[in-house]
């Protein structure tokens, strides 16, 4: 290999956007090894991985809002709503799993295409929108589920957490689906014309919409695939909890998955990011939480990491952009 | 010297923003292969004007005709299907993507076959070899056509805008401002890209501030001020203060003088 091609290569590593994420992630799992010989083992990182698909699942859609300078806080409680909707419709009201499960993920839909309709139509700043859905969904997971946890689920609503082995460590299939759905959000953002345009969009609305980009289209299409995630999520949820509790995903699911954007390297102004990076994000996330478990700090101490991890990233994130312009 | 024909006109155009006249009966012709250049004080029209040539709003009132035939933008994307690209000052150019990407922004290629009609992905390679020759033709020095445009100075952005216009392009480049936030150097090299682009064949519209760049550069001058054009005058008939003085009013032009008269008669 000709001297250049190979400085050229070593140049386009360290500018890779997902370095910095994954340099974090390194010394995060170091730490933790250092700290406890019970972290670094096949089976504690199959929990870590378990433990994030929920999020991971969510932060796919929140990346893409956040790709085109939005943010959603409902994604939480808009996947407690779904998640309640399929447990309730096939326990409670008979209905047959698979509308149940379809009615569940339609209803994450429609908030989807809620949020991109509000954006595009009404032009109402997303913080704002999902603000209110958040309360929306929040309430009506209540109101439908009357407090009550459903059990006793169909096998196919169960599914994604059950598990197969490899070489002794139990995997589940949620896991798989998680990394599925982040390979499909990789080849669009990164392979297709409609990525380009979501980047583009992001970056600055207005030139787009003057390069001839639909760009009311391509945020609805952002919003509308961002609730099939929250629904594919909450699916997920169920297999994970094994129960329809409607008190799951209302708090830290939130937070968690905007951390794990910005942890990933994607910025809040928009246009820059990537979904590989939010997966990073996300691990780093769920390997913070395992491994203050596992030293045993308390729950309440894990908030409070959480929360100044995110401001580290976002600062961090603002000084970029200030440097470049 | 133009020939008798205008490639693109526009007659009595008229935009209102509630109280605010931007357009007030405003005519516009192009003749093919020229460079025109549009002054005007901030305010006067230019941006409304250019805005409704290139589809980016919409005139309450009047008409543009395009190779003689009545024309209806309702987005930029009519104006680009009808042949016309739009240069922005600063706009129109995503940081994030490289240089191939940005030419092909809105207009990806995708690859043949199932790849492309199917799963929808890319030809990126194409676009990059396409983009590269772009690039050469226009004699714009670019080190990776795969560097993202926001790695790149101010003129080489520009140059990326402008190469991106010229390759889509089949009847007339409109640049708004080209020159506004560069340097010194920068500037000539937008300047020979725009001679470049003519050379080509393509007629220019060219909105700027700039005095001597417009007088170097245009065949025409197209002078607005209160929202119409006050005149037209050419390089060769007309000295730099003069224009000036029609463009600030200072100088009675021929419109001054018909409202004059139009006031007089009530």
């Amino acid at each position: 290999m000709a001297p250049t091609r190979t400085l050229q290569l070593v140049r386009r590593l360290i500018t890779a956007p997902t370095v910095g994420p994954f340099i974090a992630l390194v010394a995060t799992m170091a730490f933790f090894s250092l700290k406890t010989d019970r972290f670094f083992q096949a089976q504690n990182f199959s929990l870590v991985l378990q433990q994030v698909m929920i999020v991971g699942v969510l932060a796919i859609g929140q990346t893409l809002v956040i790709l085109t300078a939005g943010i959603d806080l409902s994604v939480g409680t808009v996947m407690a709503l779904g998640q309640v909707i399929m447990t309730k419709l096939a326990v409670a009201n008979g209905v047959p799993v698979l509308p149940a499960l379809g009615l569940g993920i339609l209803t994450c839909v429609g908030f989807g295409v809620l949020h991109g309709g509000l954006v595009t139509g009404v032009r109402l700043p997303p913080f704002i929108i999902t603000l209110g859905t958040l309360n929306i969904a929040f309430a009506l997971t209540h109101i439908i589920s009357n407090d009550l946890t459903f059990t006793g689920l169909p096998k196919l609503e169960l599914f994604w957490g059950r598990t197969f082995t490899i070489s002794g460590t139990d995997f589940t299939y949620g896991v798989v689906l998680m990394l599925v759905l982040y390979a499909l959000a990789w080849y669009g953002l990164n392979q297709t014309a409609w990525g380009r345009h979501v980047y583009a969009t992001g970056d600055n609305r207005e030139a787009a919409r003057l390069t001839g980009i639909n760009t009311d289209r391509v945020l609805l299409s952002v919003y509308t695939l961002a609730g099939l995630t929250y629904g594919i999520a909450a699916w997920l949820l169920i297999g994970r909890t094994q129960v329809g509790d409607p008190n799951a995903g209302q708090t830290t699911e939130n937070l968690d998955s905007i951390t794990a954007v910005v942890l990933g390297g994607t910025s809040l102004f928009g246009g820059r990011g990537t979904v590989i990076g939010t997966l990073i994000g996300a691990l780093i996330v769920g390997v913070f939480r395992n491994g203050l478990t596992l030293i045993g700090v308390s729950v309440i101490y894990q908030y409070l990491v959480t929360g100044i991890l995110v401001i580290l990233a976002v600062s961090v994130d603002q000084l970029l952009h200030r440097r470049n312009g | 010297m133009s020939s008798p024909k205008p490639l693109l006109a526009a007659h009595g155009l008229v935009k209102k923003y509630g109280q605010v006249v931007a357009l007030s009966g405003a005519d516009f012709e192009l003749y093919p292969g020229e460079i025109l250049a549009i002054i005007g004080d901030n305010g006067a029209g230019k941006s409304t004007l250019i805005k409704a040539l290139s589809g980016a709003l919409q005139p309450d009132e009047g008409e543009i005709s395009l190779g003689g035939e009545r024309i209806h933008f309702r987005s930029p994307r009519d104006a680009q299907r009808a042949g016309i690209e739009t240069v922005y000052q600063d706009l129109a150019v995503a940081p994030a993507l490289d240089i191939a990407s940005n030419v092909f922004l809105g207009r990806e290629t995708r690859r043949r076959g199932p790849l492309g009609s199917l799963l929808r992905l890319l030809d990126k390679r194409g676009m990059r070899r396409e983009a590269r020759r772009q690039f050469e033709e226009l004699g714009i020095g670019v080190q990776s056509i795969g560097e993202a445009v926001g790695n790149l100075s101010g003129g080489q952005r520009q140059g990326v805008a402008v190469a991106r216009a010229a390759a889509w392009a089949r009847r007339l480049v409109i640049m708004d401002e080209p020159t506004a936030a560069l340097g010194v150097k920068e500037t000539g090299q937008v300047i020979d890209l725009i001679k470049r682009v003519r050379e080509r064949g393509l007629p220019v519209i060219l909105i700027s501030h700039d005095m001597p760049h417009v007088f170097e550069l245009a065949d025409r001058i197209h002078i607005m001020r209160l929202g119409r054009r006050v005149a037209v005058v050419t390089p060769k008939t007309h000295t730099m203060p003069e224009a000036v003085a029609i463009m600030t009013g200072a100088t009675p032009s021929e419109l001054d003088n018909a409202l004059t008269k139009e006031g007089s008669a009530e």
